[in-house]
């Protein structure tokens, strides 16, 4: 297999294409794709149906009856060659409190016999190290998350479950996440956040946006009801914060 | 207009084009699983092309109408009956307080069906659409299929709908979902992760429609394509019409309410016909696959849309024609049988498409 060129173009049909920046989950990979999509969705073009910004590409739908799909590509080939990377700040970052373990955690004593360790020090850094939230996608609102401490890499279980309630909180090898809708699911719960992760109703439907940093932070059962009940009464809640980007990002922009 | 449900059939959902702008967030598009059906029953009706229809799927519903307006049924043939009596389909037909629509069961052409009805069927629009995306329970009526007991309501319809009665989608427009014809494919974006073996068996074998084929996705069971290593990759968008390979070898190809990513590696992506003639097949069909250029494709794709333009365009002339001297107009597969008497009053005997009708009218004091 030849090595491939980067970035490239790859057909994706005959109303999208598919803008490739790389084949990691890299944080300068993905700072590149994001650049071109904000490119993208500066340049006002008409013929863009959809943008979807995803971990190391960029799918782009386009109306093949507002462009000459051929000269669209040339186009975009041309756009995604000028260097760059995102203009983002990347230091936004938004608190999820959890509560952990007993009836929200179901899994936790899974965790803590793979990893060897107690359930207090598996809360101690799920909440103490920052994650960065890649790109959304699967479900409505669901974040994939990059940064989890590995030391609580823990398999997927055997058995996937049927139900997962919605705002439940798991591990899966090395990645950390949140199921922001009732669904099936085989990751290992530790915990629940009261905040409605997704919500159609709201002018931003999810609480995680692609680019921002995610932190956990630990919760009582009484903090919990009384988070929940902000909640259902549609009141959001969210608790923001700024991080300083990572160093070896700085040097790149 | 208002359509109750007595019977809400297989899987009867309210469809429009879809939920576009949103997959960044992983929110899936939805929408009709044959846009093309339901853009053609809107355009009989003098709608919006994306206004909200019924997807009805095999085994149709019972609906009671109540008030007055213009029902159009196109896709599939299941067997649609106004008033117990087989009614045309590709037809915008007039229904009124106490009719009933029903749907008598497939005839082996087409598993979805659309009506569509003047004004849209009015629910409340969900992040832009009227979609219904089962999985999330989120728009559509109440986020669900139709069950006994709902009633819907429709838009306001059309100027000059009472107008638009009787037009119908000429044959040569109406898009053709021949379940023998090969699935026409735009190789990429991961093609390189097959071996040239592997894709030479995809594109020279026969495939089945399994079991596992609904409004995400269709599953198909037949020869194993082989991947040059692993068959993950890195999550990327899962583009409409994408054919996905996971590890066993067999294909995947993703439909309406496809998850928006997804880490497996996809062979090709289906022209954008060919998406709404595989979901017409039903399991245990075949399908072969056809490997094009994108260029083809794009000529492909282009011919589709002039044909909706020609069906705006009838539409159009059909709405501004001239006043008739008759009550009613026969076209090519219609046949007056009885002489018409002068109008006011009157009875004639009419046969379209192989079914007998014995109309009479009588004009309305003013």
């Amino acid at each position: 297999m030849t090595e491939a060129v980067y970035p490239r173009l790859l057909h994706a049909g005959d109303t999208c294409v598919v803008v490739e920046f790389g084949d990691t989950i890299d944080m300068a990979v993905n700072s590149r794709m994001q650049a071109l999509k904000e490119r993208l969705s500066r340049s006002g073009l008409s013929c863009i149906r959809e943008l979807i910004p995803t971990y190391r590409s960029v799918a782009v739908y386009f109306d093949p009856d507002a462009v000459d799909p051929k000269r669209f590509l040339n186009m975009l080939e041309e756009m995604s060659r000028s260097e760059g990377t995102s203009s983002a700040e990347r230091t936004t970052g938004v608190v999820i409190p959890v509560c952990y373990g007993g009836e929200f955690g179901p899994d936790m004593a899974n965790v803590a016999a793979h990893t060897g360790l107690t359930e207090d020090e598996i809360v101690r850094r799920h909440a103490g190290t920052d994650c960065y939230c890649y790109m959304l996608g699967f479900t409505p609102g669901f974040a994939y998350l990059g940064g989890m401490d590995e030391t609580l890499a823990t398999p997927r279980l055997k058995e996937p479950r049927e139900k997962i309630p919605t705002g439940s909180v798991g591990v899966a090898g090395k990645q950390t996440g949140i199921y922001p809708i009732e669904s099936p699911g085989g990751w290992q719960l530790i915990g629940r956040t009261p905040l409605r992760m997704f919500d159609p109703r709201r002018s931003a439907p999810t609480v995680i946006e692609a680019g921002m940093w995610v932190r956990f932070r630990p919760v009582d059962h009484a903090e919990y009801d009384r988070l929940a009940a902000l909640a259902n009464k549609g009141d959001v809640v969210v608790e923001r914060f700024t991080r300083e980007s990572r160093p070896e990002e700085r040097k790149r922009t | 207009m208002k359509l109750s449900v007595r019977n809400p059939g297989m899987l009867t959902t309210v469809q429009d084009l879809g939920r576009w702008g949103f997959q960044q967030i992983g929110m899936p598009v939805a929408g009709a699983m044959d846009a093309d059906a339901l853009r053609i029953g809107n355009l009989l009706l003098g709608n919006d092309e994306g206004a909200a229809a019924l997807e009805i799927t095999l085994l149709g519903p019972t609906l009671v109408v109540s008030g007055d307006g213009l029902v159009a049924v196109t896709g599939a043939d299941l067997g649609f009956r106004l008033n117990n009596v087989p009614a045309p389909t590709w037809r915008a037909v007039r229904v009124t307080t106490g009719d009933t629509l029903q749907f008598s069961g497939p005839s082996g052409k087409g598993t979805r069906s659309y009506l569509c009805v003047s004004g849209g069927i009015d629910v409340p629009p969900v992040m832009g659409s009227r979609s219904t995306y089962l999985r999330a329970a989120l728009g559509g009526f109440e986020g669900r299929a139709l069950k006994a007991g709902d009633t819907l309501g429709s838009g306001t319809p059309p100027a000059l709908w009472k107008r638009i009665e009787g037009f119908e989608c000429p044959v040569d427009l109406r898009p053709e979902r021949d379940a023998n014809a090969p699935l026409r494919v735009v190789p990429g974006p991961q093609e390189d992760r097959f071996t040239p073996e592997g894709i030479e068996t995809f594109y020279n074998s026969e495939y089945t429609i399994t079991n596992s084929a609904d409004r995400m996705g269709y599953r198909m069971e037949g020869p194993v394509v082989a991947h040059t290593g692993a068959a993950d990759i890195v999550s990327d968008a899962i583009p409409l019409g994408a054919i996905q390979i996971p590890g066993h070898g067999q294909p995947i190809v993703m439909l309406a309410d496809r998850q928006t990513t997804g880490g497996y590696t996809k062979i090709g992506v289906l022209c954008t016909p060919d998406i709404a003639s595989l979901a017409q097949r039903m399991p245990g069909q075949k399908a072969r696959f056809r490997r094009i250029s994108f260029e083809e494709a794009l000529d492909i794709s282009r011919a589709e849309r002039e044909k909706l333009s020609r069906v705006r365009q009838a539409r159009a002339a059909w709405t501004t024609r001239p006043e008739e001297k008759t009550p009613m107009r026969g076209n090519a597969e219609e046949r007056l049988s009885s002489g018409v008497q002068q109008a006011g009053a009157g009875s004639l005997n009419l046969v379209v498409n192989g079914t007998g009708y014995r109309v009479t009218w009588e004009t309305a004091s003013e």
